[in-house]
């Protein structure tokens, strides 16, 4: 329902901004080239994404939402069938309860709880609250936000009774647990006594179905609010079938620092742990960057830093899709060329389409600049002068960049093979970190590689089959068309493991016998010749078949990286397809208010882009406004200002210029239209929160950042 | 021979309720002779106390009930305002005889509309010649209502001049509800701890159909030896009884024993009962959960309780803000030179030691830091430069939230806010090993 919602939300929209939006698209933007193909472009790109990883979250999310669909089954339906038996009689009811350990990514729970309550009323129970401790500061705003959400969601699953709910609404509802049971009782008994149309909905719930609380944020709520509501339902579990489920970010311990024991003794806990939020992460980043499914791409940088922002500051999911989606309207506002960014099935026709303007932009590219210098010079001049065979070339040039990518990510996958099993992982234990060593510069050049290879070169054969069996797995899934030669030789490589298998079951045999030799010969003489001779044929003994074999493996691994892990700026036009402003990306998502703050008042050419105010070398120019004088003479201060001394600064800068111009006045008193301007400078800096009035010194000002001496 | 005599009530129903409430007879006999007849008038108000489950709230219930006296039971608890707490007992009383539950409903705001509505429905009940009960279990609540709701309450009978008895149950003793200004007071009653032979006295009476009642008391005799000394709370420990029995019966329904084999049954409980004592009683691990371990014949090692899920995954700079945070909390801000700069000199710890410094900080819990020395601590713990970007302040306030850290007076923004460290050293020392930082080394108390 809540999807539907949204595409009605975004269709309406669609319709009345998109016309506004492509116009933001185009202005401010000295390249306007195809801007509304760019905009629609960018759109159902974004929206190809946002489907793929909303897939994705779903995908891994459902063994944790099964088991949790299975505890609610099992919770309630014990006591329901054999209430007679005496252990049943004599237990005391617990509440169940579900710890769900979700981690510290507290944005995305969001989302995780939306779904997790999609799941539930469909499978489970209509009856779903979701609280959060913001709105429950006591147990009353608590019983009241519960009642609200239970029974609406009566509405909600059928809107046939909804005379039946205004009349409730009337008289205000008790909050109170009696009015919710007489509501459960009289909600289930409804449901008994349906037409058998009516059964089959509510077939998918049982007969009574338990009402499930979910309380969002467990470490906010308060002890008091938390330990009534859970002994209040403690006491009428018996006819309100209550199931908690507890959203906890930090650890379970935290449910027994929040409840006392005999709290924590009227719930029966159950722990549930989610994926955690790195491998959610490394699916994404597998499922949506390591592909050729999206047409645009990340360069190393700017994935370093939505990698960045993930892992230092926030491990949320959510605001690295957020970042990519960054990514995806940045580049094509920007880029007048990305307009070529799209499917290959498109591209011709958009080539095609180009106008002389794009051409030009073409080939201001630095990478194509490169290209066309490496070409020869009549080639060149067509080029640089022909529309028509630009385009042709364009087009090839696009489609190896393809055909690169194609044959990129498999063989990358095929080096994390290798890699992630090696001790200390000389290239990273993650495929990503791989991926950015790939794409930063030629990763065979690298000191790790090197170190790479020599570890590899000491492979077991055991680990070595297997990863070769693997490797060939993942080429042969790939879709790249040239794989058949690597896939044939690693086959190859294989069978002659195999081969060696049997031979080195007749070599073992050898060396036994030597070895017997060895113990025939008890002469202490004969002993040191025979030992000897072994030492030396062990020196320069030539390497056995299987080394060798090892050796060409990994030879042919290197080359096999050398030819398709080439770094992508070295691709003539990777401009199109790959996103490369970090600072921009930087800006915008890992915002620094405190420098942003003090760039603004320390040059406030920066922002306002005033001529007037540029030739600032340093020195406080009048024209600046005032709480940049302010400001700029606050830094010279110490902890506590002065008040009078600042003001007659302030007066000396703001007058300096100005003097010649007018009548300087009487030197000795301030202006009073500059004393006011003063004050209301100095106040928009205590607003500001550099400086607070102080008690310490009449007449001063304590300075609140640091600096001061 | 009966215990209980009081010439009002039959013999038999006497006989019955002394059966229903074991181990507290005397008490039961005081309150009905502070009863007395039904039509007398009783004390106003009587108030019982004692520790979680003595039995105060079912020795009520089963008094009035087997008796049939009319009367109105609340939880405080439960009705947590005092409307909802007026409008409660008004419904019960409206609802004790008519069988149309849905009696009209009257707000009640004020304890003097109650006054009125409660006379109007004693009349209307037709109780004016019998006394009635208003039984508020959990009264330690009704402090926390309007201050004139528990004298009114002391004083219902002279208020509302009919014949009503008020009952508090409450865990703690009447000088913690006195209020200043004084008030009526009630007729207080102890209700007394059971010892360990009302205990047993009291699980062995519902013993299982299927075993004996004798074999049923051995098994709780080995149950209270094990856990007495942890738990005395009876509800508690009637369902451990419940949870362990099927495990206790094991050796006699597979034949191996017979029921009155004790040594042998104590040799096959008493293992289980102390792995019980450590992981679900101390709801490390569900009932529902331990009761599946014993069919499935599972160890319990294999199932981890909750505690064992103590680490807490942090996003990089987050766990150097916690260990920042910590840092600050137990060192003494004197000392952030001798650890953080770089040219602090030789200096002793003896040397700077001020005599009030010697007790551990550790012993003296966190103390409050304002947000610069946080951020200062910060910047030189970590080895590359951190730029102070909005996230590092909102992982601060997330740390606030998830509560690492707790915000110590935010009355002022502008003058910076102080926090404390509320994490414990174990766990601090299991960040600072994710990050290669070696905590000790920088904590003043280890020096």
């Amino acid at each position: 329902m809540y999807t539907s919602l949204w595409a009605f939300e975004e269709d309406q929209m669609g319709q009345t901004l998109i016309g506004a939006i492509t116009d933001y698209f185009r202005e401010g933007n000295s390249d306007s080239e195809d801007s509304e193909l760019r905009f629609a472009t960018c759109q159902s790109l974004w929206k190809h994404v946002k489907l793929e990883t909303e897939q994705i979250e779903e995908d891994l999310n459902t063994q944790l939402f099964d088991n949790l669909v299975s505890f609610l089954r099992r919770s309630h339906s014990e006591f329901q069938e054999k209430t007679a038996e005496w252990n049943c009689r004599m237990k005391s009811r617990e509440i169940p309860t579900a710890a769900l350990v979700l981690g510290v990514n507290v944005t995305d729970h969001d989302l995780t709880f939306r779904s997790l309550s999609e799941v539930l009323q469909n499978r489970v129970t209509p009856y779903v609250a979701l609280l959060q401790a913001k709105d429950c500061p006591g147990i009353k705003n608590l019983m009241q936000k519960l009642l609200g959400q239970l029974m609406n969601c009566y509405v909600d699953v059928d809107s046939s009774e909804e005379d039946d709910y205004v009349q409730t609404s009337q008289n205000r509802i008790r909050c109170s647990m009696t009015s919710l049971i007489t509501w459960y009782e009289s909600v289930t008994k409804k449901t008994d006594f349906e037409t058998p149309s009516k059964k089959r909905t509510s077939s998918r719930h049982w007969q009574s179905p338990p009402v499930v609380v979910i309380f969002k944020d467990m470490e906010s709520f308060t002890t008091k609010v938390l330990q009534d509501f859970i002994v209040i339902s403690s006491q009428h579990i018996r006819e309100l079938p209550l199931v908690l489920i507890f959203g906890i970010a930090t650890s379970p311990m935290i449910i027994h620092s929040l409840l006392p024991h005999s709290v924590s003794s009227l719930l029966c806990i159950e722990l549930f742990q989610s994926l955690s939020c790195k491998e959610h992460l490394s699916t994404i980043i597998d499922k949506v960057l390591l592909t050729t499914q999206f047409p645009l791409k990340l360069s190393e940088k700017v994935l370093q830093v939505l990698i960045n922002i993930f892992l230092y500051h926030d491990f949320s999911v959510q605001n690295f899709i957020k970042g990519f989606q960054l990514c995806i309207v940045e580049h094509f506002y920007t880029q007048p060329l990305s307009v070529l960014c799209c499917h290959q099935g498109e591209l011709k026709k958009r080539i095609n389409s180009l106008s002389h303007n794009q051409c030009e932009n073409i080939r201001r590219l630095p990478s194509f600049r490169r290209y066309v210098e490496n070409q020869p010079s009549e080639k060149q001049i067509a080029l640089l002068t022909t529309d028509s065979f630009l385009k042709e070339t364009v087009q090839r040039l696009l489609e190896d960049l393809n055909v690169y990518h194609e044959n990129y990510f498999p063989v990358l996958r095929c080096l994390h093979v290798f890699t992630s099993s090696l001790p200390k992982y000389p290239l990273g234990k993650q495929i990503r970190e791989l991926h950015c060593a790939c794409l930063e510069n030629r990763v065979w050049e690298t000191e790790e590689y090197e170190s790479f290879l020599q570890l590899a070169r000491m492979l077991n054969k055991c680990d070595l089959v297997t990863m070769l069996q693997k490797c060939v797995e993942i080429l042969m899934s790939s879709p790249g068309k040239e794989f058949d030669k690597t896939v044939e030789k690693l086959k190859e490589f294989l069978t002659q493991f195999q081969k060696l298998e049997a031979e080195a079951c007749q070599e073992r045999d050898e060396s036994v016998s030597s070895q017997k030799e060895l113990q025939k010969k008890t002469d202490l003489y004969h002993l040191q010749k025979t030992l000897l001779e072994l030492k030396e044929s062990r020196r320069s003994k030539k390497l056995t078949k299987f080394e060798m074999l090892r050796f060409e493996v990994v030879d042919y691994i290197d080359s096999v990286v050398r030819n398709y892990l080439v770094p992508a700026d070295h691709k003539t036009l990777h401009e199109i397809v790959y996103f490369n402003t970090a600072s921009v990306l930087r800006e915008h998502l890992n915002a620094a208010p405190r420098v942003a703050l003090h760039t603004a008042l320390n040059n406030p050419y920066s922002y306002l882009k005033s001529q007037a105010l540029r030739s600032d070398g340093g020195s406080i120019s009048n024209k600046a406004p005032d709480i940049c004088i302010v400001y700029k003479l606050h830094l010279e201060c110490g902890r506590l200002i002065n008040l009078v001394d600042w003001l007659e600064a302030f007066s000396t800068v703001v007058t300096a210029v100005e003097g010649p111009n007018a009548d300087a006045p009487s030197s000795d008193q301030v202006d009073d239209v500059i004393h006011a301007r003063f004050i209301r400078a100095v106040s928009e800096l205590e607003l500001l929160g550099f400086i607070k009035p102080s008690k310490q010194k009449t007449d001063h000002v304590a300075r609140l950042t640091w600096g001061g001496c | 021979m009966p215990n209980l005599e009081h010439s009002a009530y039959p013999a038999a129903t006497l006989l019955r309720l002394e059966s229903l409430v074991p181990c507290r007879e005397s008490q039961v006999s005081m309150l009905l002779s502070i009863f007395g007849e039904r039509q007398q008038f009783s004390f106003p108000s009587i108030f019982i106390y004692g520790h979680t489950s003595s039995g105060k709230t079912y020795v009520m219930q089963t008094l009035l009930n087997t008796l049939q006296l009319p009367h109105v039971f609340v939880n405080c608890v439960e009705h947590f305002t005092s409307r909802l707490l007026l409008e409660e007992i008004l419904i019960q009383l409206q609802n004790r005889s008519s069988e149309t539950k849905q009696a009209a409903h009257v707000p009640c705001d004020t304890f003097n509309d109650f006054v009125r509505l409660f006379k109007q429905a004693v009349v209307s009940q037709d109780l004016q010649d019998q006394t009635i009960y208003v039984v508020l279990d959990r009264a330690e609540q009704l402090r926390e209502m309007e201050a004139n709701i528990l004298p009114a309450f002391l004083r219902l009978q002279e208020l509302t001049d009919r014949n009503v008895t008020v009952v508090l149950l409450s865990e703690i003793v009447w000088e913690l509800f006195r209020p200043n200004t004084g008030c009526f007071e009630p007729f207080t009653l102890y209700f007394p701890d059971y010892s360990i032979g009302h205990l047993q006295k009291i699980l062995c009476q519902n013993h299982p159909p299927e075993y004996s009642a004798d074999f049923y008391a051995a098994y709780i005799n080995i149950l209270l030896g094990v856990f007495y000394m942890v738990c005395r709370d009876l509800k508690e420990l009637q369902h451990l009884a419940a949870l362990n029995f099927s495990k206790y019966c094991e050796p006699v329904v597979r034949g191996e024993a017979n029921e009155r084999d004790t040594r042998k049954l104590w040799k096959n409980i008493e293992p289980h009962l102390k792995k019980a004592m450590q992981t679900v009683y101390l709801r490390e691990i569900s009932s529902s959960q331990w009761e599946r371990l014993q069919r499935d014949e599972g160890e319990a090692g294999q199932l981890k309780g909750l505690s064992a899920h103590a680490h807490v995954e942090l996003p990089y700079y987050s766990k150097f803000l916690l260990i920042a945070a910590y840092l600050a909390s137990y060192n003494p801000v004197r000392t952030d030179k001798r650890f953080f700069l770089k040219h602090h000199g030789k200096i002793k710890k003896t040397n700077f030691m001020k005599k009030h410094e010697k007790t551990s900080n550790h012993l003296l819990g966190p103390k409050p830091f304002p947000l610069d020395r946080l951020l200062a601590i910060l910047y030189s713990i970590v080895d590359n430069r951190v730029a102070p970007t909005a996230n590092i302040f909102s992982q601060i306030t997330s740390l606030v939230t998830l509560q690492l850290l707790s915000m110590v007076g935010n009355n002022d923004q502008l003058d910076g806010p102080r926090y404390k460290c509320t994490v414990s050293l174990d766990f601090i020392r299991a960040i600072a090993r994710t990050v290669n930082f070696d905590i000790i080394k920088y904590l003043y108390d280890f020096l």
